[in-house]
């Protein structure tokens, strides 16, 4: 084991300005390990009493080795990774990943897998943006707020747990549709949470939109204009929050979902406050989302008929000597999809999540590169921290709602 | 490939020397690194790919040249569109120039590179390890480097194995 290094000022003096060197400023540590950095962030924070003039993140203390990992791994056995990268959005990394397997072998997907693909990833961003909401108003001292958060979300997860049998890793969606079709308790369990579900959004809206102390910690706090969140490749709410309303599920429908009538919120102060009206109202919208696919919720297989990419049926494995052999070849040998390389995106939680995938033609991937959202989304940090209390860096590192599993990969 | 795509990769051609390829309705534009600066910019600028979305590269060990394609991936928010820049790169001289003062969220994504590639990139304001630690030795994603594993331990060679295990023994 390598010693554990120590920074010091020294390494750093490109990064700070000419007042922390001769120590008219103060330059302070913060994290990894920090209850309000969502996970383990470490900021070097350049002070000026109070005022921040400066925030540098280092990140990579969750760094595991995902891109490398999967190289080593057949297609399938791979995506038990991809659950690992972004934990509050694993069944959107799930989509990401089989999404860009069907772009290079060029798969169909059955329209009842397509809409169970839908529902699920909608439930989970509602799901992630409770967390977030829970944790960002924790942070800003509303408690409450993340009791009634967590009440809903493990509603959504027990959905999961039903369909997959896992809470947060669920690898469900597969290559060519989904691991197995939903139980018939799934309907009824999303129908009583789409019913329920409105009433707590109009909650969580009591306890912060028009609340006072809420407001003062977030109105003006951490803006980031329409032409800094380009130029910063900042994608997902936090974009819309400027004032772009750019959102993949709407540009470049995927799934299927150009059927389904929904709004992009969009706000143009840029501010902590904008970014979490964005993020309220897209819960709703989300919500109508998974109302309308449950509702036109076609019957039909759930897996792509495909058999040298998708494995048969367990029925048909008794009676068929080929689905045996299929079954066999691709659980040993794995398929080996066309050389080329397909770039993917999907619209996570966070922004766009894509999954650069390159095959040399053999069982294993050749290259699997995640362009992860929350990573460009926390380098505007230092422009959005510039300029405000250290108390508020709290409230900005909320707002933008980072994943470190997401960044560090 | 789409039409509007088809006319942007017609027009990058009469400018510069590239090669096209064509997968998936995807376009991959090869340039050589000289050329890398120049049609960035005129991507950004005169045909609206205003946003990177990411900078990544593959090695071809053992192959040498070209060992790597550093495979910068445009967005154009006002055309909808998606472009694949790729720049081969040499095993004996791996540099490229930096294109921060283009796209700026490219600085981490360099970073990234030259950390799990080797690759260096000119005129980078910060260039440090960015997931890996300060002191690593290697670039892990480079194909010649192992993935590294755990050795099973048995009754009979357990203590051995905890030998040279590499964490923090007393």
């Amino acid at each position: 084991m390598t010693q554990i290094q120590e920074m010091t000022l020294d390494e750093i003096r490109h990064l700070v300005s000419e007042n922390a060197i001769q120590g008219e400023t103060v330059v302070l540590n913060m994290g990894p390990q920090h209850p309000s950095t969502h996970g383990v962030l470490r900021l070097i924070v350049e002070l000026d009493g109070e005022v921040i003039v400066n925030a540098i993140p280092d990140i990579g203390f969750l760094h595991t080795g995902v891109e490398k990992n999967m190289e080593a791994k057949t297609y399938q056995k791979a995506e038990v990774m991809t659950d690992r990268l972004d934990y509050l959005n694993t069944m959107g990394n799930n989509l990401a990943y089989v999404m860009a397997i069907e772009k290079l072998i060029d798969l169909d997907v059955p329209p009842r897998a397509q809409a169970i693909r839908v529902i699920l990833t909608e439930l989970q961003r509602i799901a992630s943006h409770l967390v977030w909401i829970g944790t960002s108003a924790l942070d800003l001292a509303a408690m409450s707020v993340f009791l009634y958060a967590f009440r809903e979300r493990e509603m959504i997860l027990d959905i999961f747990e039903m369909c997959s049998g896992q809470r947060m890793m669920t690898t469900y969606f597969r290559p060519g549709g989904l691991w197995r079709d939903v139980p018939v308790e799934f309907e009824d369990a999303v129908r009583n949470f789409v019913r329920i579900f409105p009433r707590r959004v109009d909650e969580y809206e009591a306890l912060l939109t028009k609340n006072p102390l809420f407001l003062d910690r977030t109105v003006g706090i951490g803006k980031l204009t329409r032409e800094q969140a380009l130029q910063y490749g900042v994608t997902g709410p936090t974009l819309r929050a400027s004032g772009v309303a750019w959102d993949l599920r709407k540009v470049s429908p995927y799934m299927g979902y150009e059927q389904y009538d929904f709004n992009i919120p969009t706000h143009t102060a840029g501010d902590v406050y904008a970014r979490y009206l964005v993020r309220v109202q897209e819960m709703r919208e989300s919500l109508k989302i998974v109302q309308q696919a449950l509702a036109k919720l076609p019957y039909g297989p759930v897996r792509s008929n495909n058999r040298k990419y998708v494995p048969p049926p367990r029925s048909e494995i008794g009676v068929s000597m080929e689905a045996l052999i299929h079954h066999f070849k691709l659980w040993t040998e794995g398929f080996t999809p066309p050389k080329g390389a397909v770039y993917s995106a999907v619209e996570s939680p966070r922004g766009e999540l894509g999954v650069y995938l390159e095959s040399d033609g053999s069982p294993k991937p050749y290259r699997v590169h995640w362009r992860t959202p929350s990573f460009d989304n926390l380098q505007v940090l230092p422009i959005l921290a510039k300029g405000h209390l250290i108390a508020d860096l709290v409230a900005i590192i909320g707002s933008i709602d980072i994943v470190l599993g997401d960044i560090d990969r | 490939m789409e039409a509007k795509l088809q006319s942007v990769v017609q027009r990058l051609q009469e400018r510069f020397p590239l090669q096209v390829e064509e997968f998936r309705g995807e376009a991959h534009v090869f340039v050589q690194a000289e050329h890398l600066l120049h049609l960035l910019e005129f991507l950004k600028t005169q045909e609206g790919f205003e946003m990177l979305s990411t900078v990544t590269a593959v090695d071809y060990w053992p192959q040498q040249q070209p060992r790597f394609h550093v495979i910068y991936q445009l967005l154009s928010l006002q055309h909808n569109l998606r472009l694949q820049v790729r720049v081969p790169v040499n095993a004996t001289e791996p540099v490229l120039p930096t294109i921060t003062s283009i796209y700026a969220n490219a600085s981490w994504r360099e970073r990234e590179v030259w950390d799990m590639f080797g690759i260096r990139f000119q005129g980078h304001p910060d260039l440090r390890r960015i997931l890996m630690p300060q002191d690593w030795q290697g670039h892990p994603l480079r194909k010649d480097y192992p993935l590294g594993y755990e050795e099973p331990q048995f009754t009979f060679n357990f203590e051995e194995i905890n030998q040279r295990k590499p964490y923090a023994k007393e």
